[in-house]
Parts: C-alpha cells; structure tokens; sequence
C-alpha cells in the first residue's frame, strides 16, 4: 500500500539480512500464536475509501445541515480558511516534537507565540505548549496545586458552575489518591452566583479553588472577592476560561487568578465531534517551575543567532520519570498552531469583534426567548457572554426533539447534570448565527409550546 | 534568516480578517467587566501567510524527508486521511448532538473498537484517550480500580522495566502507585530471577513494552506474563511497538490485560509537530466494565431493511472520564481510513516492511557501530552511538551531523540502559535507496568520527540555526515574546 518495496528490492534486503524468507525474521514469536487469522475486511483502494468515509460522513446531521445552538464546553465558530492552508502544510503537520531544534525552528517559534498569545489573551505570565483539552487541564491545575503545597493541602473545592465533565475528568485523575478529596460542587452548596456558600468551605486545608468564567451556564460572575478569601487561607485559584470571551472581558489574570487554564477549541479549530481540541494552561511567575508540559525559551545558536528551544525539560517525564510534574509528552501541537494563527489573523480588532459578535447577538436571543409565554431567563439578573439558561414549560428533551422538526439543534438540556435545572435549556449563539435564526429558533419554539 | 514574531510584524490599525457587522440592536457590555485592553498583533492576511509559511520552511518534517526517530513511527502520513477527517459531515458536528443526528460518527468509532480489539485481541477498546501517557494513565487507573474493586488493597506497586518510556513510571506515580524498577537481562529481556522476587501481595502490576525499546521482542514474554498473573498483579502493555506485530502476534492472545495503542504511530495519523495523538486503550475480558465513561455500542440490533442504533453505553465499573467527549475524533476518523485502506493483508505487510527495514538497515551498519543486545530485531534497533578510538564523540555529535546530510536524527539518550543510544526506527513506508543512503551517511559519519572530530562538534553546518545554547534558555527564561 504506502510501501515502496519491489520483489527485487525485498530479495536484496533478505539476503544482506542473511535469511531466506520475510517470516524468519519473526522466528521469536511463539509460534502458537504467530501469524494469526484477522476478521478485517479487505483493504480498499483510495478511491473506494474516499467514497465510503463520505458515505459514513454524509449519515451525520451537522451545524452545515442543521441550525445548531448546542455549546456547553464547544462552539461552533468561524474558521477563516488561512488557518487550515496553513495547518496543511507538510512541514507543519509531518513533523515530530522539536527535539532537534536544529531542524524545528517552524515549529518552536510557533509554540513562542502561542504561549505570548496565550499570556497576552488571558493576563497571566507564563503559558505552556498546551495539554489535551480544558478538562485534562483542569485536572493537571489540581495536581499542579498538590504538588504545590507538596501534598500538605488535600483540599480542592470545584465550583458546580465549572462544566460537570471537567469535574468528572478531575475525579477520574485523582482517583489513585486516597489522601485527596474533591468537593464543592454539590447541590447543597449549589449554582448561586454570590459564591458565598463556596467561598465560606476554603480553610487551611484547601489547596486550590477552581471555578469558570463565564461558567458554564455562561455567567460572568466577580470573583474577586473568592480570590480574596482564597488567597487569604493561602489557597491558589484556577480559572476556567473561554477564550472568546476575553476579547471583551477583563482576564482573570488582571484579578489575581494563579492559574487560567480552558479549552482552546473557539480559538480557530472545528467541532469534529469533540476533538482534537487544545488545552490551554498558563500560571503566573510563582508557579512557572510548577506547571507542566512543554515550554518554549528563547536563546541564541553558536552563531549567537536568534533561536527558540524547548526548556526547563528537568519538569518532564522523560528526565524526571516517576518524579515528573505530569506524564504529558505528546501535547496538542498542531491544534496550538490553529490557534496561534487564528489569533493572529483576526488580530486585536478582529478578535474583539467576535467577541462581542456573540455577545450581543446572545442577548438579542436571550431576549427574544424569554419574552415568549412560558419561558424565564434563569439567573437574568446575572450578566452573561454567549451563553444563556432558559426555563421552559416543558421539560428540556422533549421540546429539543420538537425543535428537531424544523432542523434546529436547540441546545443542550441541563437537566442531565442539574437536577435542579429541570425543564432547563443551556443555548449558546456565535458569530455564525444571524438574526434571522434566533428569529427562527424563536418562532418554532412558540409553535412547539402547547400547555 | 531570523523570522520576527508575530508581534513584531504588527501595525496598529491592520485586522486579517473582518466580520459582519451586528444584525442585532446593540446592548452595553458591562463597564465592571469590560476589558480595558486587548494586546493582540495587528496583521493583514499576507502579513500571516507569509510569516507561517517562512517559519514552516524551517522545520525538518517526514514530507521532506527520512525520519528514522526510533520509537516514534515516523512513517508516511497519507493525504487522503487528511481529507477524510476534514469532510463537513465530520467536521462540523457537535461532540452533544442527539446520537440519532450522529449515527455515522458512532458508527465509525464503533467499527474502530471493533477493529482494534480485533488487531490487537482484547474485548473492549476505550477510544478516549489523548495520546500514549494518557492511554497509560487510563490503563493503571484501570490496574488501581480493579485490585481496589476486589479489596486488595495492599497492591501498591507497579514494576516498571529499565529500559521503560519515561511516562511508565510518570503513569504509574499519577495513580498514586510506587514505581519499582525491574532490570533487563544481559538479553535485553525482562530480568526473570529479579520478576520472580517482586511478585508479592504488593504487586499491582507490570507495565510492558513488546518488543522493548531495544527494539527487541521479550523472548520470555508468556513467561513473564505467567509470572505477574499468579501472583496476582495485572499486564499493562506500552503499544508504542504495536507497528511491529501487525498480523504478526496479537498482544491479547500473549495475555496481555490492557494496553494502548497510539493511532499516531501505528495507524499514522500525523505528529502535527508534537500532538495531538490518540491512545486508544484496549483491555481483556475480565475489565471491559472498567473502561472509561462512555463507549460506543449497538443500543438496538439492525434488521434486514434497517441497520443498527449505536449510541452511548456506559460501563458498570467504570473509572469515569479521562477527557472531555469523544476522544480525538478526528484522528479516529484518520485511521479508520488508513485501516480501511489496508485490511487484513495490507496491515501484516506494515509490520512485515518495518521488520525488514529494520534489520536491513541494522545488517549495513553493524559492524561500524556496536550492538549492545547483538539480536535480530524488531522495527526498530538501538546501537552506540561512540568510538573507544574516537574519544570526545558522543551519539549527540553523530545525530546532528546527520542534519548535514539531510536526515533527521534517531532518537538519542534513550533507552536509558544503552550508552550513548541512538536508536533507529526506518518504518515500513522507506525504500531500499533511502534507507542505502542513511546507511551511507552514518557510514561515513564513523570515518568523519576519526579523521575529522570537529565536523561532527561543529554540525550541523546547513541547518536554519546552529547548536542552540540550552544552558542559556533555561537561565534567562524567555517564555514569550517582548512586544513591537
Ligand atoms: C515507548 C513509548 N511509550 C509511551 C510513549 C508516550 O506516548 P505519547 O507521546 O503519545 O503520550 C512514547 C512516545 O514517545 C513511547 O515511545
């Protein structure tokens, strides 16, 4: 198939080898077991595949066939096609980590200036190479602040507001460690915006407060004063982020968070049914010999030319083994050069547009919704960015399924993770959505309304 | 030349890209939370292209060229898996769609579970994980939930062979286990009388790599596994090598537990300089409820007219999530591509190629330089990279020298038991003139050792930068750009 070897060629081979047929080289396998029988189908030729993956892609509906308002952690923005030429590039995508920096100079820089972008966009000091997604970055942000206070504070409080999978992630990682428990986001300390009842669980034993913003009911909450009381019981603050949401909200690097961390998909990189995806993470000179994963340094060659290498390498598992801040190796490279690009292409002015692109286009439909009979805005008092919660009169499934008939993916029912939010529908609205479909959604949701 | 950043090429007032004006009546973003300040560059849409396209130019990448980086499967990343996965039918769906507006995605990773615990034989697949050490990490969560699950509780030690990837062990710690380190034998095998003394009521489990990172497959590896098995501890299997049994030995049928398999080395699914990967994680019969939170399974059977409902299935004993959705999807649809493309015969001849390849390269260059574990090898083989007569050579001079004559290096300094490891994985997707002029140039890399020492300190003499000062980078901390 991808192999070049003619029946010449391999007889060559064999007998610079000094073996007479390809299976002697296998002669340490044990033989009960060598050469097994595998139920695959036979391969096919480009063309026949080609046409199969497009068969199997066109069984899906998508938000090309189907007006979608589902977000809830992935967001369905505008990828201008510079990103993807880009990406396309050979160069780019055919290469291996930059252990030679030598020959990875492309790639180096790149990360350079994700990480400056990074640090830029959310108002922190130091940002990494990347890690999975925004729900592996929470995880390492918990263990990042255990290894902190080297295993002292077993603490760490999750806001409910944070997005439940992050959550689950974090348990998930945590799991081996009998010493550590993970609390907060229980329905008695409940989803209200003062914060008060989270805020009054931090003491000396927490190592870390984590809470997202907006959160994932797309509230924009202050948390100053959570930082404040945190930081007063000598506890670090992790904050989740969207970052379309900082082209035209203050960063929490500017309020004292000591970690920000999110999922970088909004920045540049497509849906694909949920990855791959870009972890972002990024601290504060305090914790820069703490976080984990790739970091990118600038430095000079023997020419004393300008040149970037990876560094602080003493953190990572390949030096450090057992002892390494995380087990990360392979990281979101390609996926952090999405958003490099993204980023600088929109720039300033045109980052700040999106942003509040869906921002007001939100409100218009948060509006519009909550004005018809039935239907209540949950928490309206509260200001939020592209995201809003809408109670309806039915319970949130059925009235999704309805809306199914006007090809309108309505949005994601809360109820599956908020038993308090019954009949709650999470609806999240991008630059991509026009008027036209918020008018559209609005209309097909009075006809589905029956009392 | 040096590429100023990004940062530098901005202009106040230039934008790439512009968007629509606001359709909607405009309401006030409040004053309390309104960022005073974006710093971001300001570029137009050449600015970009052209900055991207200069800094691509000087990376080495397997479309330029050979890229024998043992361990790493640096094989031929076919263009049509690239646009398979770009398709709009997989691209722009929504990871929280209903599942009846996704049945081909769902159909698509059901029928890679299929196939991978067909190529790999074990009974269940996880296709969450991100990459490798996080397939590890499922893995030994796995390992800790189990013994946890059966009150044995006193089982707090995974062994981890010398000769281990790095993320074996940093695994292993995460889960809250303690790493022992278990030698090698003078074979490069698992040292069996060292096993035979760790395998107590303490023992968790055994992370290993077949064939090892000597590129040697375990002469004793039933035995080992018979080992670990009666006294009670559980085999995790390192697939970074999974390339070289394709159709060749399935590492289930070994008795293997669970392993990994990274679709970005096997299933080649490209590197994207670094990431993403997939590490899908396999497992056998005994702990197909353990896997992560959720699979993909038929929820109701097909007819004759109608083909099956696959949807969400959620294992009993589950350890729970290790990552948001649904895995990389995207590489999932790349290597379901490239399976598809080869089937049955197609994937045996992969590890036969890479075998090959393997010892052909191996059999050019042995005498020149030392095989530490003098075998026949797998897809990959590690020599020393020195010379008793060429003192002052290091493996590191020799890989950059390599640069020169317009190779990648293989990977160097590991395995760690291996002095001045350079160790070698040419991959099945090379023809015989590349892998006769990589055995040229390391060739003549051992006379230069000798006659010339200096050309090979001095090396790389052709790359976009010299030797970059490390001490430096790690001194001075740079971590990102000063603005224009
Ligand atoms: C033997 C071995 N194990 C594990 C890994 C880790 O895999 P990943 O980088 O995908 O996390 C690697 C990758 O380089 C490897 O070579």
């Amino acid at each position: 198939m991808f192999t070049p070897h003619t029946p010449k060629d391999v007889e060559v081979m064999l007998k610079t080898i000094g073996i007479e047929k390809v299976e002697d080289l296998f002669t340490e396998i044990p033989e009960k077991y060598r050469f097994p029988e595998l139920k695959l189908p036979l391969g096919l030729t480009e063309m026949e595949a080609a046409e199969e993956l497009e068969s199997i892609a066109n069984a899906n509906g998508s938000t090309k066939t189907l007006l979608n308002f589902i977000g809830a952690g992935a967001y369905d923005h505008y990828v201008p096609a510079v990103v993807d030429m880009l990406l396309r590039r050979g160069e780019f995508y055919t290469a291996y980590t930059p252990y030679q920096p030598e020959i990875s100079q492309g790639t180096l820089q790149a990360i350079f200036e994700y990480q400056s972008l990074i640090c830029e966009l959310t108002g922190m000091d130091v940002a990494n190479a990347s890690h999975y997604d925004g729900a592996t970055a929470a995880a390492e942000a918990v263990i990042l602040a255990y290894h902190h206070f080297k295993g002292k504070r077993t603490k760490f409080l999750l806001s409910r507001a944070v997005n439940p999978q992050y959550r689950e992630v974090v348990r998930t990682y945590m799991r081996g460690n009998q010493a550590v428990s993970i609390l907060g986001d229980d329905p008695e300390t409940g989803i209200d915006a003062s914060m008060d009842k989270l805020i009054a669980q931090i003491d000396a034993e927490t190592g870390l407060v984590m809470v997202q913003y907006p959160d994932f009911f797309g509230r924009v909450i202050d948390y100053k004063p959570l930082i404040e009381a945190a930081h007063n019981a000598g506890a670090l603050v992790a904050v989740a982020v969207n970052p379309t949401a900082l082209g035209i909200l203050t960063p929490p690097g500017e309020i004292g968070a000591d970690i920000v961390f999110g999922e970088g998909q909004p920045l540049g990189i497509p849906l694909s049914f949920g990855g791959p995806y870009l972890g972002i993470f990024a601290v504060t000179n305090d914790l820069l010999r703490k976080i984990s994963g790739r970091l990118v340094g600038e430095t000079v060659d023997n020419a004393g030319r300008l040149a970037y290498v990876l560094t602080l390498t003493a953190r990572e598992q390949h030096i450090r083994r057992e002892k390494a801040s995380s087990n990360i190796c392979t990281n979101q490279g390609l996926m952090a050069l999405a958003s490099t690009i993204y980023l600088s292409l929109l720039g300033k002015k045109g980052f700040e547009a999106v942003s509040n692109l869906c921002y007001q286009k939100a409100h218009y439909a948060a509006a519009q919704i909550s004005a018809i009979q039935g239907y209540k805005q949950v928490f309206s008092e509260t200001p939020f960015f592209h995201e809003f919660v809408i109670r309806s009169p039915q319970p949130a499934a059925h009235l999704l399924e309805d809306l199914r008939a006007y090809d309108i993916l309505g949005g994601y029912d809360l109820s599956k993770d908020y038993p308090e939010l019954d009949n709650c529908l999470l609806i999240a609205v991008t630059e991509k959505i026009a008027k036209e479909d918020i008018d559209l959604l609005h209309d097909a949701l009075i006809e589905v309304t029956h009392d | 030349m040096t590429e100023p950043t990004i940062f530098e090429l901005s202009s106040p007032g230039r934008q790439g890209v512009r968007f629509p004006v606001s359709d909607v009546p405009e309401v006030e973003v409040p004053a309390e939370f309104r960022r005073k300040d974006l710093p971001l560059p300001e570029l137009a849409e050449i600015d970009v292209v052209r900055h991207f396209t200069r800094i691509s130019q000087k990376n080495y990448a397997i479309d330029l060229g050979f890229y024998p980086l043992g361990s790493c499967t640096m094989k031929y990343n076919p263009k049509i898996n690239e646009e398979t996965s770009r398709l709009p039918g997989f691209a722009f769906t929504h990871p929280l769609q209903p599942e009846d507006t996704v049945q081909g995605n769902l159909y698509l990773m059901y029928t890679l579970q299929e196939w991978l615990k067909e190529i790999a034989g074990f009974a269940g697949v996880s296709l969450q994980p991100a990459a490798g050490a996080h397939g590890e990490l499922t893995g030994v969560l796995i390992i800790q939930k189990y013994h946890a699950d059966r009150g044995d509780t006193q089982r707090t030690r995974i062994l981890i062979p010398d000769s281990a990837h790095g993320t074996n062990p940093a695994s292993s710690a995460m889960s809250g286990f303690e790493v022992v380190h278990l030698p090698s034998d003078a074979r490069g095998n698992v040292d069996l009388n060292a096993l035979r003394e760790l395998c107590d009521e303490r023992l968790a489990g055994l992370m290993l790599t077949n064939p090892n990172t000597l590129g040697l497959f375990d002469e004793n590896v039933t035995a080992v596994i018979e080992m670990v098995h009666s006294a009670g501890g559980l085999v995790y299997g390192d697939g970074a090598n999974l390339n070289a049994l394709l159709g060749i030995v399935r590492p289930g049928d070994l008795g293997f537990d669970i392993m990994h398999i990274n679709l970005h080395k096997t299933f080649s699914t490209p590197h994207g300089g670094g990431g993403p990967g997939s590490g899908p994680v396999a497992v056998a019969p005994a702990l197909v409820e353990y896997l992560p939170d959720p699979v993909v399974a038929i929820i109701e059977p097909g007819s004759e007219d109608l083909p099956p409902l696959y949807g969400y299935a959620h294992p009993a004993k589950s350890i729970g999530r290790v990552k948001a959705f649904n895995g990389h999807f995207g590489m999932l649809v790349r290597a379901y591509t490239y399976i598809s493309m080869h089937g049955k015969e197609g994937l045996r001849n992969i590890a036969e190629k890479s075998v090959l390849n393997a010892n052909y390269l191996l059999a050019k260059i042995k005498g020149v330089y030392h095989l530490p574990y003098d075998r026949r090898c797998m897809h990959e083989f590690v020599v020393e990279g020195m010379w008793p007569d060429a003192p002052g050579i290091r493996a590191f001079d020799i890989a950059k020298r390599l640069i020169d004559y317009n190779f990648h290096p293989p990977t160097n300094y590991f395995p760690l038991i291996v002095h001045e490891a350079l160790m070698i994985e040419p991959t099945e997707t090379e023809s015989l003139e590349t892998l006769d002029a990589f055995a040229d140039a390391m060739l003549k890399i051992a006379v230069e050792a000798r006659e010339n020492p200096d050309l090979l300190h001095e090396a790389p003499h052709n790359a976009p930068v010299g030797r970059c000062d490390e001490v430096r980078a790690a001194k001075q901390l740079i971590l990102r750009a000063r603005k224009a």
